[in-house]
C-alpha cells in the first residue's frame, strides 16, 4: 500500500495557485536592466525641500506650521482633515521659509499649496512614538492609528490612504490579501530592489496587515521578469511564520498585470466589479512599498518621509534606484545620476505607459513618485501627426478592460459625452494599451482623458443648475407663503375692523 | 482637433505597426498570386493593371487635395494602391483601359471620399466599383478569355496588347466562359451541373478536365483574382501568421459556401455545383482573405466576424445558385457591408468586472 501510495503524485502542501488570465494586455520591451542592477542608495539631501500638502487622494491635509517655524525631520507639518485623508511630514529638519503654490507632479501640469523647508544639513529627527513591536498584542484600531499618523498611502500610484484600506469594517470580511509586487511598468525597478534588499522588511509589514485584516491567505505576485526579486521574497518567507498562510506566486510578465483588478483576476481568477471595489469580493490589494512603510510606522515608529524612486531613461548618464526625502525636487536627482548624456527628449514622471510630461524641474518627489523617466528621442520618437483611424480593432484586442477603444473614440471625438458613457468610458484604466498599438498613432488615452474631464465638468454643471433650481423653488415658495401670511393677517385685521366687540 | 499637439500623457512608447506596414503587408501577400495572374494573361492584363492602380491613386491625391490633407504622408500610407490593386484583380484580365479608370472613379471619390476618406467608409470601395461596372457594361465586364501565358505561342504581341487594352479591344475568338459562368449557362439550356462541369475544358478548348487541382492552380479563365485559388490562399494565410487579419471571416464564409454547396450538391447533383468547386472556382478565395476581411468595412469583434463570413458565405452560395449572376462574391460581401454596424452594435463584448447587459457584476449573496 505504501509503495502504492509514492507512485500517486501528491500536491505539495504549498501549491502555487492556478493562473488566470485577463483580456488582452501587451508584451513591451521592459528595459529593466537599465537600472535594476543599481542597489538603494540614498539621495543627497537638498537645500530646500518642496513638500505638496496634499499627496493623497481624498480630504486635503490642515497645515500646523507657519513661515519661519523650525521643524525637525518627521514632524507632522499638516494634519490629516477626515477619515479619508493623511498627515505630510517634514522629511529633513530645517526651518519653513515658504507656504505656497508649487508646480507638483500632476498631468495637469498645476501648482499646488507646498511647504518649502529650508534645510539646516543637520537631518535632526523629532520625537518619535514608540515602535509597536507588541502589535499583535495591541488593539487593531491603535495600530491601524500609527498607520494612518505616519501617513502611509497607497505607494504604487493611487495614493489611497492605507489605514483606510486595512479598515474594511466588520460587515465585509477580508479573506485574501494580495501583495502587488508586479512592477509592470517599463523602465521602473524600485520595487524590485526593495524586495532584493529588503524582502524581510517587506515581509514584516506584511504580517501587520495580515494581522490587521485577518485574511486567510496572503499572495504575493512578481512578474517573473524579476527572478532574483521572487527568489529573496521567498527566502525571506521561510524564515517567518507567514509562510504557512502566504505564497510568492510569479506571474507571467505582461503589461498591464500589475493593475488593481488585473492582478485580483489574475491570483483568484475573480473580477472586480465595474465601480465596485475588491474589498466586496473579501480581497484586500497593497504594493510591496506600502508594505514596507507599514513596518516603519509601526514597527520603527518612523512617518512616510522617503520613498524609493527608479531615476532612469537613456538620456541619464548613471540611471540609479534611490532611497529619495519626499519634497526632493526632481533637478537634484538627476543631478546625482550624473546629469543628461543627451538633452532628453521627454522628461516623465512615472513609467512610459501610463507616467505623465513633468513641465517643471523643480517638481518635487512625492509619496506615489516611482520613477523620473528621461528618455532620448530614439528611445521615444515623436509618432508624427496622427492617420485616420482603419478600424483595424487592434486596440480592441489589447483592452484589459475589454472596451471598445475605437468607438470610444470616435464618440469622444464627436464630444458625444453620452454616447461615451454609453461605452463605458469610466471603466477606462489609462493603461495606453490601446494607444500603443495603434497603427495610425492616435492618441487615444489623451481623447479619453479629455471626455472624461468634460463628462466631470457637465455633471458638475448640472448639479450647480439643480441647486440653483432648487434654491429658485425654495425663494418662490417662501415669497409665496409670506403673501399668503400677509393677506391672512390683512383678513383678519378687516374681520376685526368689522365685527367690534 | 481638441487634443494638444504635442502628447503630455502616456504612453511615451509606441508599437512598431503602422497603417503604411498593415497596407504593405497586404500587398505583399497577394504578389505570388499577381505575379502568376499577370504571367498567364500576358500584356493586356499588365497594362489594365497599371492603369486601374495609377487611376487609383490619382483619385486619392485628388481628393485628398481638395480636401486640403496633407498629401505625401497620406498617399503614402498605401491604401489606394491597395484599393487600385484589388479592383484590378476582380476585372477580366483583357477589358479596355477605361474599365480601371472609371473603376476607380466608382472606387476612391464615390465609395471612399464621399464618405469622409479612409477608415469612413461603409462600403469596400473595390468591391463598388466592381459591382458598378458589372451592372453598368455586362457585356465587357463578362468577357473572360482563357490563358494567354507571357511569352507562349498564343500570347499577343506587345502591339497587339496595346491595340486591346487601348484600341479595338478585344480579337475573336479568345473569350471563354468562367467554371460557374459555363455551369449556370449550361443549366438553364437544361443540361444538369455534372454533365456540364465535366465538358467544362473540353468546350472551352483547355485540354482539362476541371479536376480539384486544376481549379486550385489557376491555369482557367476568370479575373486575375479569381484564378489561382492556391496562391490567393498562401497570400492569405501569410496574413493570418504576421497578424493583420484573424481566421474567423475566411474560415466561416469559405466553410459555410462549402458546406452549403456539398449538402445541396448530394441533394440534387443535377442542379447543384459541388462544394469544392464553388471554393475553387471564382473569387470565393480572394473574397475570404482579401476582400471580406477588409478591416475598415467588416465588424471588429471576432463574434461580430463569424457572423459576417457566415453571412457573406450564405450570401454567395444563394446568388451564385438562384440569382442571374454566375458570381455573387462582391453582391454578398457590399450586403453584409451594409450589416456591419448593426452587428458591431449587438456583438459588442461583455466588459470586465460587468455582466453581458452591461451592470456592474453582482456580488455572491446580494
Amino acid at each position: 500500500m505504501a509503495a502504492l501510495h509514492s507512485f500517486i503524485p501528491q500536491p505539495p502542501s504549498n501549491a502555487l495557485p492556478r493562473l488566470w488570465t485577463f483580456h488582452g494586455g501587451i508584451h513591451v520591451p521592459d528595459e529593466k536592466s537599465l537600472s535594476n542592477a543599481q542597489a538603494i542608495e540614498p539621495a543627497p539631501l537638498p537645500a530646500r525641500l518642496v513638500i505638496p500638502l496634499q499627496q493623497h487622494i481624498g480630504a486635503p491635509a490642515r497645515v500646523l506650521v507657519q513661515v519661519g517655524d523650525r521643524v525637525l525631520k518627521g514632524q507632522m507639518i499638516a494634519e490629516p482633515s477626515g477619515f479619508i485623508s493623511a498627515p505630510v511630514h517634514a522629511s529633513s529638519s530645517g526651518r519653513i521659509i515658504a507656504i505656497e503654490p508649487h508646480p507638483i507632479p500632476h498631468p495637469s501640469g498645476l501648482s499646488a499649496l507646498c511647504a518649502v523647508i529650508e534645510t539646516d544639513g543637520e537631518d535632526v529627527w523629532a520625537e518619535l512614538p514608540p515602535p509597536l513591536t507588541d502589535y499583535p498584542q495591541r488593539y487593531p484600531h491603535d495600530i491601524r492609528e500609527r498607520i494612518r499618523w505616519a501617513g502611509v498611502v497607497g505607494m504604487g500610484g493611487a495614493s489611497f490612504p492605507t489605514s483606510v484600506k486595512l479598515d474594511p469594517g466588520a460587515d465585509r470580511p477580508i479573506h485574501t490579501l494580495i501583495i502587488n509586487g508586479v512592477e509592470c511598468e517599463p523602465y521602473i525597478t524600485c520595487d524590485d530592489r526593495l524586495m532584493r534588499e529588503r524582502a524581510g522588511h517587506i515581509l514584516a509589514g506584511v504580517r501587520i496587515m495580515h494581522h490587521l485584516l485577518g485574511v486567510e491567505r496572503v499572495l504575493i505576485g512578481i512578474e517573473d521578469n524579476k527572478p532574483e526579486a521572487i527568489a529573496r521574497m521567498r527566502l525571506a518567507l521561510a524564515e517567518t511564520d507567514l509562510h504557512a498562510c502566504t505564497q510568492v506566486v510569479p506571474i507571467p510578465t505582461l503589461y498591464p498585470s500589475g493593475g488593481e483588478k488585473q492582478l485580483i483576476r489574475i491570483l483568484t481568477g475573480r473580477e472586480v466589479p465595474s465601480g465596485g471595489l475588491p474589498a466586496q469580493l473579501g480581497i484586500v490589494c497593497q504594493n510591496i512599498g506600502t508594505a514596507a512603510a507599514v513596518a516603519d510606522a509601526v514597527l520603527e515608529g518612523r512617518p512616510l518621509i522617503s520613498r524609493i524612486v527608479t531615476v532612469t531613461g537613456r538620456a541619464i548618464a548613471a540611471p540609479r534606484n534611490l532611497e529619495v526625502r519626499i519634497g526632493t525636487p526632481v533637478s537634484e536627482l538627476i543631478a546625482h545620476c550624473g546629469g543628461y548624456l543627451e538633452p532628453p527628449h521627454k522628461l516623465i514622471c512615472g513609467g512610459p505607459m501610463m507616467g505623465f510630461a513633468l513641465t517643471h524641474l523643480e517638481t518635487p518627489i512625492t509619496k506615489p513618485t516611482n520613477c523620473v523617466l528621461a528618455l532620448t528621442e530614439a528611445e521615444s520618437p515623436d509618432p508624427g501627426p496622427a492617420l485616420a483611424c482603419i478600424r483595424c480593432g487592434r486596440c480592441a484586442e489589447v483592452c484589459p478592460a475589454k472596451l471598445l477603444p475605437q468607438q470610444l473614440y470616435w464618440h469622444a471625438r464627436a464630444k458625444d459625452l453620452d454616447r461615451v458613457q454609453d461605452y463605458n468610458l469610466f471603466d477606462c484604466i489609462e493603461c495606453g494599451c490601446c494607444a500603443q498599438v495603434c497603427p495610425s498613432h492616435i492618441p487615444l488615452v489623451q481623447y479619453y482623458r479629455y471626455a472624461k474631464t468634460e463628462v466631470w465638468a457637465r455633471e458638475q454643471e448640472k448639479r450647480k443648475s439643480e441647486q440653483a433650481r432648487a434654491r429658485h423653488a425654495a425663494r418662490q415658495a417662501r415669497l409665496e407663503r409670506q403673501e399668503q401670511e400677509k393677506q391672512a393677517r390683512l383678513r383678519k385685521q378687516k374681520e376685526a375692523v368689522k365685527s367690534p366687540q | 482637433m481638441i487634443v494638444g499637439e504635442i502628447t503630455k500623457s502616456g504612453p511615451f512608447t509606441h508599437g512598431t505597426n503602422t497603417v503604411q506596414r498593415t497596407m504593405f503587408t497586404v500587398l505583399l501577400a497577394l504578389l505570388p498570386a499577381t505575379f502568376f495572374d499577370l504571367y498567364l494573361f500576358g500584356w493586356p492584363a499588365i497594362f489594365l493593371f497599371g492603369v486601374t492602380i495609377g487611376s487609383c491613386v490619382l483619385a486619392e491625391a485628388l481628393m485628398l487635395a481638395l480636401a486640403g490633407r496633407p498629401l505625401a504622408k497620406t498617399l503614402s500610407d498605401g491604401s489606394a494602391i491597395l484599393t487600385g490593386w484589388l479592383l484590378a484583380m476582380t476585372l477580366p484580365p483583357w477589358a479596355p483601359w477605361w474599365t480601371g479608370a472609371l473603376g476607380a472613379v466608382f472606387a476612391i471619390p464615390l465609395a471612399k471620399h464621399a464618405f469622409g476618406g479612409l477608415g469612413q467608409n461603409l462600403f469596400n470601395p473595390a468591391m463598388v466599383a466592381r459591382v458598378a461596372l458589372l451592372v453598368s457594361f455586362p457585356v465587357v465586364m463578362t468577357a473572360w478569355i482563357e490563358p494567354h501565358p507571357l511569352f507562349s505561342a498564343n500570347a499577343p504581341s506587345f502591339a497587339a496588347a496595346l491595340d486591346i487594352t487601348f484600341g479595338n479591344g478585344l480579337p475573336d475568338g479568345v473569350t471563354a466562359a468562367t467554371a460557374l459562368g459555363y455551369v449556370k449557362t449550361e443549366l438553364s439550356r437544361g443540361i444538369p451541373v455534372f454533365q456540364s462541369l465535366s465538358e467544362y475544358g473540353r468546350n472551352t478548348d483547355l485540354s482539362y478536365t476541371p479536376d480539384l487541382m486544376d481549379l486550385a492552380a489557376g491555369y482557367k479563365s476568370g479575373s486575375l483574382g479569381e484564378t489561382s485559388a492556391l496562391l490567393i490562399l498562401l497570400g492569405g494565410l501569410f496574413l493570418i501568421r504576421r497578424r493583420i487579419i484573424t481566421w474567423h471571416i475566411p474560415a466561416t464564409m469559405l466553410g459555410t459556401l462549402f458546406l452549403l454547396g456539398t449538402l445541396f450538391n448530394l441533394l440534387d447533383p443535377a442542379r447543384f455545383a459541388p462544394g469544392y468547386v464553388h471554393i475553387l472556382s471564382g473569387a470565393a478565395v480572394l473574397g475570404a482573405f482579401f476582400i471580406a476581411t477588409d478591416y475598415v468595412t467588416s465588424p471588429v469583434s471576432l463574434k461580430g466576424q463569424v457572423i459576417f463570413g457566415f453571412g457573406v458565405g450564405c450570401l454567395t452560395w444563394v446568388i451564385r445558385t438562384f440569382a442571374g449572376y454566375p458570381e455573387g462574391v462582391a453582391f454578398a460581401v457590399l450586403l453584409m457591408n451594409s450589416l456591419t454596424p448593426i452587428i458591431d452594435q449587438y456583438t459588442r463584448p461583455r466588459l470586465f468586472g460587468r455582466t453581458r447587459k452591461g451592470e456592474p457584476l453582482p456580488l455572491k449573496g446580494d
